[in-house]
């Protein structure tokens, strides 16, 4: 009985317990540790523990071209994919946004991407974007275009990871939207109609300024994903031709997994990880600021 | 009258572009992973060909495919379960004391890179002699399980009125046995939403099972992988491949397509 009693004063402490020991062990601590070995200059392959040596390891690497291209393409990656997708998938949503035969297998068909292993849609898309065999080229001759390179050209391997990735996020942000959209109350639409706006207008300043923070914060999801980009490209590239993909991530990836330079692949995460939590912030800061 | 005729061939011209551009990589796949390879590699691509079976019996035959697939869905399983373990009596406990700081500190491992926590997971699971097991692997994919059980689950307990509780505690039953008999039989659409999407999460993961897993314990999406880089020419066993992993995650997807999309837009849209 006092044992029981026990647990329920102290259950808003005990109930969550286990999983904040389990987040700290396999979250917080791996990323202190992450954080120590930046200002090591650790290699796994010389069999040496670690020494520390300041902030050495973050001057080597931050001065790298190949670090800096890599972070200015993850930028550039991030906000054309997320721009593309947000007026896309806000058009769909306002297309599809309305009773209409069909609506729910349009839905459901939507959701495919986002629940397709991306390992094997970038593989699909290989196929895809071959330059001999591939039907990329095929639709480009048909509209009596010439062939491209597709991924296979330093020059427009990222616009075509790009376009993979708004091919299978698009449709999350429709989904938000559509979401959205389905909230909202009617009456601001009928009034603006019995004032004689035209539905242009109602789009544009009833409807959409409405649905505004539903797809910002859609957007902001989908920007803390793509930063982190990391399937279709792998998959697709390797982060080639040459360095050409390479975005962060990658880069982290092939330092610690293909070159075994620790240190100096715990100053690429450190970075990666301090973009990504600073665009968190953001959207937390944003929720907090739109829910007053 | 002929005004309202146009508009809506326009919309539904426009519905069958948005669903034609949707579909379309899905059906070429599953076409192709019906083709010979001459079929494959023919110029114009063919879109009438006479369909065989031989990708899906290279797969599933030379391939050990079926055991990459034992693989993924015990990782996952296990994974999910564990999560739901851990994860429900903490969302129970965010929705009912509004711990909104501790739903931020379990949302991060969401939020943040996998990879930060990926290569000290590599030093340490190689000490501790625990690569290529499913130990490693399953604690893994906890950590892309957990965040959204907790998501999913907290916004749905705060949807169960506390009276539900409160009159069985009344009657002086103690909170943690309200929790398991009375919240509980209530949130199966949430445990479902969870569930499902915590499992596709984990069935499509890649970096993970790349760099933890090896031949014992390798999950589908690393054979998939592989097979692309060691088997260049041999497009048509790709897209089977390709479909093979697919499949279950579209299937649970259709089955439970109610719950997918709650879950997916839960995030954005209060209430």
């Amino acid at each position: 009985m006092i044992q029981s009693s026990f647990t329920e004063r102290n259950l808003q402490l005990l109930f969550p317990l286990p999983a904040i020991v389990f987040v700290a062990m396999l979250m917080v601590f791996p990323v202190l540790y992450t954080s120590y070995l930046s200002f090591t200059n650790w290699n796994l392959t010389s069999g040496a523990e670690p020494t520390f040596v300041g902030l050495r390891s973050y001057a080597r690497v931050l001065s790298e071209p190949r670090f800096l291209h890599a972070l200015a393409r993850t930028f550039a990656f991030t906000l054309f994919a997320v721009v593309i997708e947000g007026f896309l998938g806000v058009a769909a949503a306002l297309i599809l946004n309305r009773a209409f035969a069909g609506k729910s297998v349009a839905k459901l068909l939507l959701l495919l991407p986002l629940v397709a292993t991306p390992i094997a849609v970038g593989i699909v898309f290989n196929l895809f974007f071959d330059p001999t065999i591939g039907l990329a080229n095929f639709v480009l001759q048909a509209f009596g275009l010439p062939p491209g390179l597709w991924i296979s050209s330093e020059n427009s391997v990222i616009p075509s990871l790009i376009l993979v990735d708004v091919w299978q996020w698009t449709p999350m942000i429709t989904l938000i939207v559509l979401a959205g959209l389905a909230g909202l109350s009617e009456e601001p639409v009928e009034a603006a109609r019995i004032d004689g706006a035209s539905e242009w207008q109602i789009l544009r300043l009833v409807t959409i300024p409405m649905v505004m923070p539903v797809i910002l914060t859609a957007l902001i999801l989908r920007l803390i994903d793509a930063l982190k980009t990391f399937d279709i490209i792998f998959a697709m590239t390797g982060g080639g031709p040459g360095y050409a993909s390479e975005t962060l991530n990658i880069m982290g990836f092939k330092y610690s997994f293909e070159y075994f330079r620790m240190g100096q692949s715990a100053v690429i995460l450190v970075v990666l990880f301090v973009v990504v939590f600073g665009c968190s912030l953001g959207i937390m800061k944003l929720r907090a600021s739109s829910e007053v | 009258m002929n005004r309202k005729i146009v508009s809506s061939a326009l919309f539904y011209l426009a519905v069958a572009a948005i669903v034609l551009v949707v579909l379309f990589p899905f059906l070429w796949m599953l076409a192709s992973s019906f083709k010979t390879q001459v079929d494959i590699i023919s110029w114009p691509p063919k879109i009438f060909f006479s369909p065989t079976l031989q990708n899906y019996r290279k797969v599933f035959g030379e391939q050990d495919f079926l055991k990459y697939f034992l693989n993924s869905t015990i990782v996952g399983a296990s994974a999910v379960g564990l999560s739901l373990v851990l994860g429900l009596p903490a969302a129970y406990s965010i929705a009912r004391f509004r711990q909104r700081k501790l739903a931020v500190f379990i949302l991060l491992a969401r939020l943040m890179p996998g990879i930060s926590f990926l290569m000290p997971w590599y030093i340490v699971f190689s000490r501790l002699d625990l690569m290529d097991s499913y130990t490693a692997l399953i604690l893994s994919h906890i950590l892309i399980a957990l965040p959204i059980v907790v998501w999913i689950m907290s916004t749905y307990f705060s949807t169960i009125p506390p009276e539900m509780e409160e009159s069985a505690m009344v009657d002086g039953a103690t909170r943690q046995y309200a929790f398991w008999a009375i919240i509980l039989p209530l949130s199966g659409p949430g445990i479902i939403t969870a569930t499902t999407l915590s499992f596709i999460f984990s069935w499509n993961n890649f970096m993970f099972s790349q760099v933890l897993s090896m031949e014992k314990t390798k999950t589908l999406p690393i054979a998939v992988y592989n097979f692309l880089s060691y088997a260049e020419v041999d497009w048509g066993g790709v897209m089977a491949a390709a479909v093979a992993i697919m499949a279950p995650a579209i299937v649970l997807t259709m089955i439970f397509q109610k719950y997918v999309v709650k879950g997916l837009t839960m995030g954005a849209v209060k209430g």
